[in-house]
């Protein structure tokens, strides 16, 4: 048996941001792993805290303005690095050839008075050794790779000749010019048209087996998580929920909460058109959490646990099976009951 | 056989493009809409699916008047309401009403909840029965806002709630059709059901029509009894919901609906999928003959240079393609 060799650990990060009205806990005792070639897909509605924790691993927030605990290591060739604790400067020479990062929106993302070409041959320049020809060649190559046609012509454009799926293509040809071992995708098809959505996410794919990348797929759409991902993360009000590989997400659900997403969206395979079941009410602040488990609120199975744990204790994320974490403190047997419960209303 | 309550007969909507400038020109039109035919009748919702850029938004607006239609009719109760002025439009507005996509710039901020909810009341100068603000509670109780909150402005509330005002506004004079443009999108997923059902759920209440604009087919496929696929301003296809979904005959709805990630990983890895190649051609510069064909698979030298017309071809399902799927 082969052993799984992450190539990057997060191991309870914290990320906080102060503001005026109080402390906003964006993201809290987050841990996880992922392997090069693996893809783990991180989801979550808009303040649980997603983009937060990749930015941290990319070591993108303001070190002054939040307060970031907790480690995150790459583990390089050269040995593991904990991106939180290491020097600002080592971090900068990871980023873009250790790891990579794709946004939601290309337009803001690229610069409008560059072209195509210079963006791309810049973000080359960093980590090689060669003239603007040769970087030029390189870019033409990557622009060609992520499939822009006639790309020896089009590298001298700028990114408003591009539509929002070439855009999006140029940034992962930037993404991927110094072959990163990890590439974090935040929302990367988002703003994109579903049919372009399809082709942008069979490119992400066949780009993660050409690098034997390790890929984090942030997004909320769970039909794109069920498509790509091989191992889920569900994030609620800052904290991972529930973890597991997509099968156990989708077929398994432990959570209810995501047991309640799985079933409140709507399915373009299904016809029955019975109503939705809806989750009751909205997430709760993050300067303001509840004390026990964040989710109770909407949580119908709350007074089920014995004691009225739920109210008072934060539930820690146990093991419910090989590989599957779940934070709360519903017992096993009420689960059960739970998920038919649930599924049963459709 | 009585009337439908809504009819659209060949609407279309262009507009001029100009060279900018101080001594501008008209350049040449974008044909945002270019025909669309539909009936409506009460307690029924139609879909109006398509990409972006493919004229759903302009034809929903169109409809309400809120753009002055090109060509065409809109019979809303037996009356063409093309032709008339803003004037004669209004005593028309109080039956047809609009929720809108972003609750975030669709609301004024300086204005209360209860004010925003209250203005169409005194628009169109009509006291409800015990008064504006005991029906502004009334409305807001009924869209599940706490009626206690009469007096806050738009951003003390989460963009599903904000939805739910835009709604209460939408249905405050009981309007007979309600045009939503994409009224779901912008809200987060466990948010989106919420609001999904309380549309139903009015609508079982009011036995009112509505136009459903979006561009997520599964929100379209649960919530529409009929679908209409729209690109580049043209009527792709259209057909009951089960007969689309189940049968799509137009190689775009094809695409279209093998596009939609569906959240079942078994069902998500090995589902057959049409990758169109390309993006959408620009609506300034649309391709000649069937305007799909620079992305159909199907496509052959007809369909470059003849227009396909509309046809139908089983049971209320029309289609516009010289090559349709079986």
């Amino acid at each position: 048996m082969t052993t799984y060799k992450p190539f990057l650990e997060v191991k309870n990060l914290n990320v906080a941001f102060p503001t005026e009205d109080g402390l906003v806990k964006a993201s809290s005792d987050i841990s996880f792993t992922v392997a090069r070639g693996e893809t783990l897909a991180v989801v979550g509605e808009s303040g649980s805290g997603k983009s937060v924790t990749s930015l941290a691993v990319m070591g993108l927030h303001n070190r002054k303005s939040a307060q970031i605990s907790g480690q995150a290591f790459l583990n390089l060739d050269s040995g593991p690095v904990d991106v939180i604790s290491a020097d600002e400067e080592i971090v900068r020479k990871l980023r873009g050839k250790a790891m990579s990062m794709i946004f939601q929106d290309p337009m803001s993302a690229l610069h409008p008075y560059y072209s195509i070409g210079n963006q791309l041959i810049e973000a080359w320049e960093l980590y090689n050794e060669g003239s603007k020809e040769d970087g030029k060649k390189r870019a033409i190559e990557m622009l060609d790779l992520v499939g822009i046609p006639a790309a020896s012509k089009r590298v001298d454009e700028y990114p408003h000749q591009f539509s929002g799926g070439m855009r999006q293509r140029v940034m992962i040809a930037m993404a991927l010019i110094n072959n990163p071992s990890l590439l974090i995708a935040d929302e990367p098809t988002t703003a994109l048209d579903v049919t372009v959505q399809s082709q942008i996410l069979q490119l992400i794919r066949d780009m993660q087996k050409e690098f034997n990348m390790a890929l984090i797929l942030i997004t909320h759409d769970l039909g794109v998580v069920a498509e790509v991902a091989d191992r889920v993360n569900v994030m609620y009000a800052g904290k991972i929920v529930e973890s597991g590989s997509a099968d156990d997400i989708y077929y398994r659900p432990d959570h209810p909460y995501a047991i309640g997403l799985l079933n409140s969206i709507p399915r373009v395979d299904k016809l029955e058109s019975q109503r939705l079941v809806a989750i009751p009410g909205q997430p709760p602040s993050l300067i303001h959490l509840p004390q026990g488990c964040s989710f109770r609120a909407r949580c119908e199975f709350a007074d089920r646990v014995p004691g009225n744990l739920c109210a008072t204790t934060t539930p820690t994320l146990d093991q419910k099976g090989d590989g599957h974490f779940s934070r709360c403190h519903l017992p096993e047997s009420e689960l059960v009951k739970a998920r038919v419960e649930i599924g049963g209303r459709k | 056989m009585t009337q439908p309550l809504l009819k659209l007969e060949g609407l279309k909507k262009h507009f001029p493009t100009s060279t900018g400038g101080v001594f501008s020109k008209v350049k040449g039109t974008v044909k945002a809409v270019d025909g669309i035919d539909l009936e409506i009748n009460a307690g029924q919702t139609i879909g109006l699916v398509g990409e972006s850029g493919c004229g759903k938004t302009t034809a929903g607006r169109t409809i309400l008047k809120l753009y002055e239609p090109t060509e065409g009719k809109i019979i809303f109760e037996g009356e063409d309401l093309a032709p008339l002025s803003a004037k004669k439009m209004k005593p028309y507005r109080s039956q047809m009403q609009m929720i809108f996509q972003d609750p975030f710039a669709s609301l004024n901020p300086r204005h209360t909840v209860g004010s925003l909810i209250a203005a169409p009341f005194q628009i169109q100068g009509i006291t409800p029965e015990g008064g504006i603000v005991e029906e502004v509670q009334r409305l807001m109780k009924r869209v599940g806002l706490n009626p206690e909150h009469i007096n806050r402005y738009p951003h003390e509330f989460s963009g599903g709630q904000r939805q739910r005002i835009g709604v209460a506004r939408a249905i405050a004079l009981k309007p007979k059709l309600i045009v939503a443009d994409e009224p779901v999108s912008a809200l987060d997923v466990s948010i989106q059901a919420q609001v999904v059902n309380l549309l139903e759920d009015l609508q079982d209440e009011f036995n009112m029509a509505y136009i459903f604009v979006a561009h997520d087919l599964s929100v379209v496929q649960h919530i529409s009894d009929r679908v209409i696929v729209m690109y580049l301003g043209k009527v792709m296809e259209e057909a009951d919901k089960v007969d689309l979904f189940s049968h799509p005959r137009h190689p775009y709805t094809k695409a279209l609906l093998s596009a939609v990630p569906v959240p079942d990983p078994k069902i998500g890895r090995t589902r057959e999928r049409i990758i169109l190649k390309g993006d959408l051609p620009s609506p300034v510069n649309p391709p000649s003959g069937c305007v799909f064909n620079t992305r159909c698979w199907k496509a052959q030298d007809r369909c470059r240079t003849e227009v396909p017309q509309l046809m139908q071809i089983g049971t209320n399902h029309r289609i516009a393609c010289h090559f349709p799927e079986d």
